[in-house]
Order: C-alpha cells, then structure tokens, then sequence
C-alpha cells in the first residue's frame, strides 16, 4: 500500500502550510499515529501524524518548504512498493483538489510503465497545536526559537502563564536552550525599555532662570522595524479580504442589563456552579436568537467544488450555533470556537467558554478549535469600552461587538435613576442579509438579556 | 626534571579524582598527587567505610528482630572487630577502584604531599625527595579533617574522631559522641548496636541541625527509643581524658553537670585542609578558614582551582565530586554549569536513615511565602509494612501557587536512595503535578513520594 501525505487543511483560512521540520527521515518505518512533521500555518503550529503505516519512502517537500493545501508532501509505503511514479502523478503544486476530485483520482493518471499497487491519499490529522504565533524575527531584547517548539520546564511553563509572559518571547539558558525558571523571572524583573537617559546635568547655582530642558543625546534608534509574527501577518492579509470584499453594515443597540447583572450574582452565589461571566450570557444570548434569526447565522458559499474566485452560487444557512470567541493574545488575536452554544446550558458554556480562553491563551488550543465558526462575538468589555463594531471574519454572516457595562441615568416611567447598560453592534455581511435581519436579531439578543430568565430554559 | 601536564591535581578524594579523570576524559595529561591513599578521606576513612559499619548494625538489629519474622536463631555473636576488618576491605576495594581509573585514564598519581610553589608549579614532597609538576592549570583537592572544641585534643584514645573510630577494633563500653550531625549520629548508631552505652551531645536545640524540624525531632525519638541517650541544647564545657573515664562537663538550660565514658567521639565539625599548601605565598584567598572561589571552582588566582570541602559550602563528597566536573570543564574551555548548591542531596545513613533536598519547611517559610506541605507516613506504606520498617515519613514542601518543589525531607527506610526522585524532579524543575502524573510502582517505598505530593495537593489516597 502506498500512502500519499498532502499538506492538511487544518483550518478554515489555511491556503497554504509550511513544513517546519520532518520527524522521521527518509527510512524510517511509520506506524499509525506517528508524529511525522511539523506543520506550520497561518495561526498555528502543527504537529502531523502518520495514517497507515510502512516505511517513510520519500520527503517531497523538506523543512521550510511552503505549498498549498492539498499538495503532496511525502510518501509512505512497504519497502518493496516502487513510489517512483507518485511523484509524476500527484497534482501539480499551487492546485488544491477538492475533495471529490481527490477520491476518484486514478492511480494511473501519468500511465507509468508498471501498474502501481494501490494508493491512498491522507491527511495527515494534528496531534495537537503547539504554540499560536512563532515571533520569528529574533527581537533586540528577546529572542524566539527558531524551530517553533518551545522548550521550557514545568515551573518556568507555570510561571509564565500566572504572570502572563509569552515564553515564546523567552531565550532559554537550560540545555539546548530549554527555558527555565530563571530565564522566566529574568523576563519579568527585565525592566520596560524606556531611552537611556544620561545623568541629569548638576543645576550651577545662580539666579532663577527659565529652566533649560536639555534632551539627553540618545544613541538608541528612533525606530525598530519589528518583522511580522505569522499571526500578525495572518491578520494583515485577511481583514481586508473581509473589509473590502464584504459589504458591512451595522447595528447598535443599548441593553439594559439590571436584571442580567441581578441574576449572574445569583448564580454566581450558587455553591458549586461555575461561576458565569457577562459574556457567558451574551453568547448563551446570541446562541438563541441566532437560531432564531438563521438569516444572521449564515455564509456565502462558493459552489461545490469551485474555487474562491468565482461568483458566490448559495448561502449556506447554519442549523448550530457555533460561535467564535475572539480572545486577544499579547501579539495578536485567534477565536477559538465554542460548539453547540445553542444546547449547552449556560453553566457548560461558562466552563468551556473559560477552558478555551485560557487554552487560546497558553498557545495550547487543538486544530479542531479554531474552525468552524458560523458566528462570532469580540467583547472588549474589559477595557472599559462603550461600543465599536468588529469586522467580520469570512465566512461568517455576521460578528457582535459587545461593549462595558456601564452605569448611567436612565428614564424609567418619567423618573431618572442609574440603570446598568451595555450596548452591542452588530456588523451584518450585506450579500447574505438586510438590515431589518440584523435588527430583528439584535432585538433578540436584547429581549434574551433584559428577561435573562429565558437564558436558563 | 619537572614533570609537564595539563593539569596538576592536589588530593585524590572524590573532588581531586573527579576531577582528574574528567579533565583526562577531555584530552587533558593529568598528573594526581597524594599524601594518603587514593580516594581520600570519603574512600578511605569516611563514606564507605561507615556505609560497610552501618550495615553490620543493621544486621546486628535484624538479629535481635528476628524473633519478630519467627526465625529463631539461637545463639549468637557480633564481634565489632570483624566489623572493623568488613569495613577496610570493602574500603581497601574502593581504593583500588580509583588507582584502576587512574591508571585506565592515563593518570600519573605522585605519592608526597603537594605544594604550590608558584601559579603553575606543585611541588611534591614524597618520601624520595621532591619532585616539580608544571602545569597549565592546577586544581586544589585538599579536603578537610576533623576538627575539635577549643583546648581540647583528639588524642584517639580516649577521645577520638572519625579517623580513630573507624580503625579502631576496639569498642568502648560507654561512649559520649560531642555534635549530632550525620557523623555523630552515624557512629552513635553502629556503637549502639555492638552493645555500647552511647549519649549523644548536641549544642542546637535538635540532632541533625541542618535538618528538617519534623525530621529531627523524629529521629531523636527513635534514637531515645532504642536505647541511645540524646540530649540536645547542651554547652560542653571541658573534657577532661585521664583515668578510666574522660569527663564532659556539660551546661543544660544555666546547669552544670559532669558526664563521663570510656571514650569520647569528637563530632562537632570538620576543617579545611587549607594550611601546608602554599596558598599564602600566591595570595590564593581564604575566607573564614575556606578557599574562596568562583562558580566555575577558580580561586582568587588565575589557573588556580579548587574543589571540595577546602572550599565550603556542604562538606559532602558528591558536591565535591559536581564541582571537580565543574573545574575540569572549565578547564578545558567546555563552560560548565556551575553547581547548584541549592540542589544537593543531604544523606545521613544511620537507621532509619535520613535524607533531604532543598530548604526545610521552616526555611521555605521565611518571607511569608504561602506553602503547600504534604506528608506520608511509612506505616501507610505497603512496601514499608512487608519490610517491617514502618519508622518515619516522606514529607514535600512545595510553592502553594506554582507547585515548584521546594524542599523534601525524608526519615525512613532507603531515604538515601528514594530522595533522588525529587533531585532530579528539581533539576528539571518539575512541580508537583509531574510528580503525581508520574506512576510509581507498587508496592515500593517510592510510593511515599508520590502519597506526599498528593498529600501536598490535598490528595492522597492511601491516608
């Protein structure tokens, strides 16, 4: 049996991947869950494992070889099958088959001289997502592995996630670069680069002048260019595929939230429940009227097997809520994806909504997370920001954009008093839904979290 | 004719033949000199020979258990001279054992005492004369001895120190041991078991001070319980041989009092060998009766190294032996890790046996930091119950928030060998969650390792 490895598809947006490096060399015999390869994509890096098993016959693509999704990137087979013709007869790069294409690809395309055994094309499934972005360009002040993988013991890992340092920002001083305590601690106590300010002039006695402020000579640069992290230039590359190409428009809406701050207290005195934050009752929120509204819960999809660049041919409404969360990272963002918000109840979302937050954060998020989203919600809450509007992350119809909650004085029957309220925007694809979808939806949202009782049926 | 090598190396115990074969290892020529035989005191009158003692007392204390397994033995007879005679030929053996390395490793070993005579010059004074080395570098391994209190003389008679007790075929019928550290308390075990009345003196207010609280209390307990008077906080005032006793006078809480045995054992401490080298003259610089040096073992003179107890720090000869690493791969340009003094086992081999890593509960506690401590007692271990050595516990001090393994602490049967876990768990900086993802065998002792970490995480199973 010979086994062909295509460089997986291991997220939504992925195009391309790189090989970072081989774990196994040519000739060496694989087995079924055999890490191979590390894969590096746009958002992550992967490690790859082997299918079926046999012998690792041939590395098509080597260590820092990038080629599209779909692309052969080596051959596993018996020491005895002849692979000589694999190579002739997989797909010309830069051209992913789809999946009906690649099911019914003959072994004889290129008619070799001898009838090859037969063949099975794979991809290779992640083991599991190491770290998000690697900061590839060493920076002055602290420099990154250059192999992806982050080294680093048990209690510099434990450390640096309670103090929130990235380690990948960490040089390691332990074996073979392996990060340790100390090196993490150095990190911490390393004092904010702030200009070298030389020792200020002794003042020379004499009547009050006008003070002089004289600027110290800086040698430093005036400027650093910082080379682009994968993550950050992800983002640069695909907001305007979203901005541009899709039609925005958007949707405010201010909530009263009295009764859903009255009932997270709450809950939140229950003995033994998860504890539920502000932006668990808005997914559970956005989850209900999602399905409420599919118009809003939708994509615009290419046909079946056509590629990107042709006329979009259907909206694919979707029957789950899948919503994405946006966490912000120290070097970027990524939106690990909550699954099922709409039958979760809401202390399940609480608990994973928080797993997959932290996850996100310490870099450890699987492949399978961070895709499939067909909705997503961007709080900045935390930040004490009144409202703004996200962009939306294609394919998705639509994205919330969820404020503060803040105090303020509100008319209620003719009187003033403080009232807590939050407002939320949502940004609506205009190919996939009209205003009025956006707005019916929104109201959804506000009537779930202004009579949150119903967020518990 | 000087003799020219690479390297010079002054005392061959387990920090100057350490030393010699890893700078040999690396392509060095080694020339190794001595004044005693090979292996120094931990070979020769210390380590080993104690270890071989120690064991002949824990076989004696099975004899007299035996009835507890229904063996019945009849009579029988433990003669402490044949222990004495064990104890030099498994030492003799262990010497050998050096002299082979040596000769494997292409090591010339000059017998005489070795003395500086300039910064790249040892001359040894033998009993033929003298010889120069030169050598590019030189490496210190001088090694320390016992030392006494103020005015009073080893006259290993009647008051001995280790170097007498280990030769001597004699045992005394009533022994005073002055100091509760492993030396003392190792040898109050062996005489305990021949058969001597033994009281063991302390100034500190607990038997091995440098001990866990915990742990020196319960030793003190299982001391006092087989017999062996220990009696700690005790000022010794004089000691005074002559007669047929020698008399300690003793202070305990403003009180006088005056003890006497047949024999005094002197185990407060021992000194650096630091005089008779040379070092003066080239201005290698002592502090506090300790060669200073630098984390790669170099002393205040450039191409002048020194390793061991001449240098402080714990008086133990696997530190010693890390260092004598240390100094050859600096040696050799190969930029060591310094060692980590922080990370050095402490074993103390009476029964049950005692051994640590790290800081003591109390130390771990100064500055407020929050703790997570988790105990095991060996009567909750199976392993331990079968032996029938159910005397002590493992205990783990550990960070509350991060887990790092701060401490570990250990009484009980085969401590010495099971406290290795967490020294290599701290060298990797393991907390204590890889400990408990860790499975240990059953039934072991080592189980008690991993029934303290839980229990430091508030899990333990098996209590």
């Amino acid at each position: 049996m010979i086994t062909k490895v295509v460089m997986p598809k291991l997220s939504d947006a992925m195009e391309t991947g790189k090989v970072i490096q081989w774990l196994k060399k040519e000739g060496d015999a694989v087995k079924g869950g055999d890490i191979i390869a590390e894969i590096e994509t746009d958002k992550a890096n992967v490690e790859i494992e082997a299918f079926g098993g046999g012998v690792l016959r041939k590395i098509v693509v080597g260590p820092g070889g990038q080629v599209p999704v779909g692309d052969l990137i080596a051959i596993i087979a018996e020491p005895s099958d002849d692979v000589s013709g694999v190579v002739a007869a997989s797909p010309s790069r830069g051209e992913a088959p789809s999946v009906a294409a690649r099911a019914n690809e003959k072994p004889s395309t290129a008619a070799p001289a001898r009838s090859l055994p037969p063949m099975e094309t794979y991809q290779s499934v992640p083991a599991t997502t190491k770290v998000v972005p690697m900061a590839e360009a060493p920076s002055p002040a602290l420099v990154a592995t250059a192999s992806g993988r982050v080294k680093a013991s048990p209690l510099a890992r434990k450390i640096a996630a309670q103090s929130g340092i990235d380690l990948r920002v960490i040089s390691g001083s332990g074996p073979a670069g392996r990060i340790v305590r100390r090196d993490v601690e150095g990190a911490l106590s390393a004092p904010r680069p702030a200009p070298a300010v030389s020792p200020a002039p002794t003042p020379s006695p004499g009547p009050a002048r006008p003070a002089v402020f004289v600027i110290p000579s800086r040698a430093d640069a005036e400027f650093e260019d910082m080379a682009l992290t994968p993550m950050r230039a992800a983002i640069a590359r695909r907001m305007p595929l979203s901005k541009a190409p899709v039609p925005h428009f958007y949707v405010t809406s201010e909530l009263a939230m009295d009764r859903a701050m009255e009932l997270r207290t709450e809950l939140n005195g229950l003995d033994g429940q998860p504890k539920i934050s502000v932006n668990d009752l808005v997914i559970k929120a956005c989850a209900f009227a999602l399905l409420k509204n599919p118009g809003v819960n939708a994509s615009l999809v290419a046909a079946a097997g056509g590629a990107g660049d042709q006329p979009p041919q259907a909206i694919r409404v979707h029957r789950r809520a899948h919503i994405g969360l946006a966490v912000a990272l120290e070097q970027g963002l990524i939106t690990p994806v909550l699954r099922d918000c709409d039958v979760k109840p809401l202390g399940r979302i609480a608990v994973e909504a928080r797993d997959l937050a932290e996850r996100a954060r310490a870099g450890k998020l699987r492949a399978q997370e961070m895709s499939g989203a067909t909705f997503t919600i961007s709080n900045l809450g935390m930040f004490d920001v009144e409202e703004f509007s996200a962009i939306i992350n294609p394919p998705e119809g639509a994205i919330l954009a969820v404020g503060s909650v803040v105090e303020k004085p509100v008319v209620d029957n003719g009187q003033i008093r403080v009232g807590r309220r939050m407002k939320v925007t949502v940004s609506c694809d205009h190919r996939v839904m009209d205003g009025a979808m956006g707005a019916r939806f929104l109201q959804d949202v506000k009537r779930l979290l202004e009579e949150p009782l119903r967020l518990l049926l | 004719m000087a003799v020219k090598v690479d390297v010079a190396v002054v005392g061959s115990g387990p920090g100057g033949y350490v030393a010699a074969i890893r700078c040999a290892q690396l392509g060095l020529t080694v020339a190794a000199v001595e004044d005693d035989r090979p292996g120094g005191v931990c070979l020769n009158w210390g380590c080993i020979p104690t270890k071989a003692l120690l064991r002949n007392a824990e076989v004696v204390g099975l004899f007299q258990r035996a009835e507890e397994f229904g063996i019945a033995v009849g009579e029988w007879r433990a003669d402490y001279a044949q222990a004495i005679q064990r104890s030099r030929r498994v030492a003799d053996r262990m010497a050998k054992g050096v002299e082979f390395l040596f000769r494997k490793n292409k090591i010339a070993l000059h017998a005489g005492t070795g003395v500086l005579t300039g910064p790249r010059t040892v001359e040894v004074r033998g009993k033929d004369g003298a010889q120069a080395i030169e050598a590019n570098a030189i490496i210190l391994a001088t090694g320390s001895e016992p030392k006494s209190l103020p005015g009073v003389t080893i006259d290993e008679r009647q008051i001995i120190s280790s170097n007498g007790a280990v030769k001597s075929e004699d045992k005394p019928g009533s022994l005073i041991v002055i100091g509760a550290g492993a030396v003392g308390m190792e040898f109050a075990d062996v005489f305990a078991a021949y058969g001597t009345q033994v009281t063991v003196l302390e100034a500190l207010p607990g038997v091995l001070p440098v001990e866990d609280d915990e742990v020196s209390a319960q030793l003190a307990r299982l001391f006092t319980r087989r017999g062996i008077g220990v009696r700690t906080g005790v000022r010794v005032n004089a000691v005074s041989p002559g007669g047929d006793q020698v008399k300690v006078e003793v202070e305990v809480e403003g009180k006088a009092e005056t003890l006497a045995a047949d024999q005094v054992l002197m185990a407060v401490g021992r000194a650096a060998r630091v005089k008779g080298v040379g070092l003066e003259a080239l201005g290698v610089a002592v502090d506090k009766g300790f060669v200073t040096v630098s984390p790669t073992m170099e002393t205040s003179v450039t191409g002048i190294y020194a390793v061991g107890d001449m240098t402080g720090r714990q008086l133990l000869a696997h530190k010693a032996m890390a260092e004598g690493v240390v100094a050859a791969e600096a040696i050799a340009g190969r930029g060591p890790r310094p060692v980590d003094y922080g990370n050095v086992p402490s074993c103390t081999y009476c029964r049950p046996q005692v051994a640590s890593i790290g800081v003591s509960e109390r130390g771990a506690r100064v500055g407020g930091r929050e703790i997570a401590v988790g105990r095991f007692p060996f009567t909750a271990n199976g392993k331990a119950v079968a032996l029938g050595e159910t005397e002590g516990f493992l205990k783990v001090v550990a960070d509350k928030s991060t887990g790092e393994i701060l401490g570990v602490h250990i009484v009980g049967p085969e401590a010495t060998e099971m406290i290795h876990e967490f020294a290599v768990g701290r060298t990797l900086e393991a907390t204590l969650e890889e400990i408990i993802h860790t499975i240990h065998a059953h039934p072991t002792l080592s189980e008690a390792a991993l029934e303290a970490t839980l229990a430091a995480l508030g899990q333990a199973i098996h209590i």
